[in-house]
């Protein structure tokens, strides 16, 4: 039943992603246009709960969809099995997750 | 080397065994109206007698004169060959995904196999000695099952999945289509039983929807339409008995 797990999981972080996209394309083109540098955009981000679980939760959502994927690319192409592939799979979860959210750390927590 | 003029065609058959082989050519006259079938059963009368293949009914309906048409693979008893002829060549392998027996004849035990392992066989609960059951043509069950039912197992969709390419345990899109049809006919009693053999590791999750094998099916089937009813189905069967257990 891992397939039917791993299915599920890719399509609720997809629903999840899908909104978040379009937010963060929206939002990049909104602070390019109006013009805000670096230190504006931190002052608007740092100390903000809502920016601090949008972005967490997309890269939550991000680290799901794109480690399963990644997992499928590494037992078709590259023909990994059993163990060496879960490790792989949970280590490309993990990878992203952490680098993830330490963007999200660095742009809303307070220095 | 056989030259070629206006009124015949090269084909490169491949020839040999499990162990390996190559491609030979050979100079065949055109006909109208000539199928690639035509071409391999004049190959093999007037040419080399050798030459294996498979093929049966010469109508489209038994399935098993599927070969590599030009690297697609195809039905060769309803494939013309000035429709896939290129610069008067074409090359004939057999088909792809499949162990070879001898030249254009493979081994089809592992594709049945599997149509046997996704549970592809109808399972009745009714009696002769019952009503016979009473199905609307129109239920959206039975126009899902419709869909699905015209599959002759000539092994097309098999040869064109990039899945079963990659990995060899997959059912394929010929096993689940025919699961899908089964799940949607509401005589049948192993819909359960189906289900969990579907939903394994080697089952209709793997499928990409690349679509090669809705692509390529000579008889209009979408195999990749009915994988994609299964992802659902197994899916909420899932969350459901998931569902029924903690509430139990």
């Amino acid at each position: 039943m891992l397939e039917i797990r791993l299915y599920l999981a890719q399509r609720i972080s997809a629903a999840i992603m899908a909104p978040l996209v379009l937010m963060h394309l929206g939002l990049m083109i909104y602070a390019i246009q109006g013009g805000l540098d670096a230190s504006e955009i931190l002052g608007r981000t740092r100390g903000s709960l809502f920016w601090g679980v949008t972005y967490g939760l997309f890269v939550i959502a991000v680290s799901v969809h794109a480690a399963i994927g990644l997992r499928n690319i590494l037992r078709e192409w590259l023909q990994f099995r059993g163990l060496m592939l879960a490790s792989l799979g949970w280590l490309c979860f993990g990878g992203l997750l952490f680098a993830g959210l330490r963007a999200v750390a660095a742009v809303v927590g307070t220095p | 080397m056989p030259t070629s003029d206006s009124s015949t065609i090269t084909v490169s058959v491949w020839r040999g065994s499990a162990a390996g082989g190559k491609l030979q050519d050979f100079e065949v006259p055109q006909q109208p109206s000539q199928t690639i079938l035509d071409v391999v059963t004049w190959i093999q009368r007037k040419l080399d007698t050798s030459l294996s293949y498979r093929f049966a009914c010469r109508v489209g309906m038994c399935g098993s004169c599927a070969m590599m048409v030009n690297g697609i693979p195809r039905w060769t008893c309803r494939t013309h060959v000035n429709k896939v002829m290129q610069n008067r060549h074409i090359t004939l392998e057999p088909l792809r995904n499949l162990p070879v027996i001898k030249d254009l004849a493979c081994d089809m035990s592992e594709f049945f196999e599997k149509w046997k392992r996704a549970q592809g066989h109808f399972t009745g609960s009714a009696s002769r000695n019952e009503k016979v059951a009473d199905i609307s043509p129109q239920s959206n069950k039975r126009q899902a099952a419709n869909a699905a039912i015209e599959c002759i197992n000539c092994g097309v969709c098999y040869a064109s999945c990039d899945v079963v390419a990659w990995n060899r345990d997959y059912l394929g899109p010929a096993a689940l289509n025919r699961a899908w049809s089964l799940q949607n006919d509401v005589r049948d009693s192993a819909q359960q039983k189906r289900l969990q053999a579907v939903a394994g590791d080697a089952g209709c999750h793997l499928c990409h929807s690349q679509q090669g094998c809705a692509t390529y099916c000579p008889n209009e089937l979408n195999p990749t339409a009915s994988i994609a009813g299964l992802k659902r189905m197994t899916a909420s069967d899932f969350l459901r008995r998931k569902y029924r257990q903690r509430h139990a």
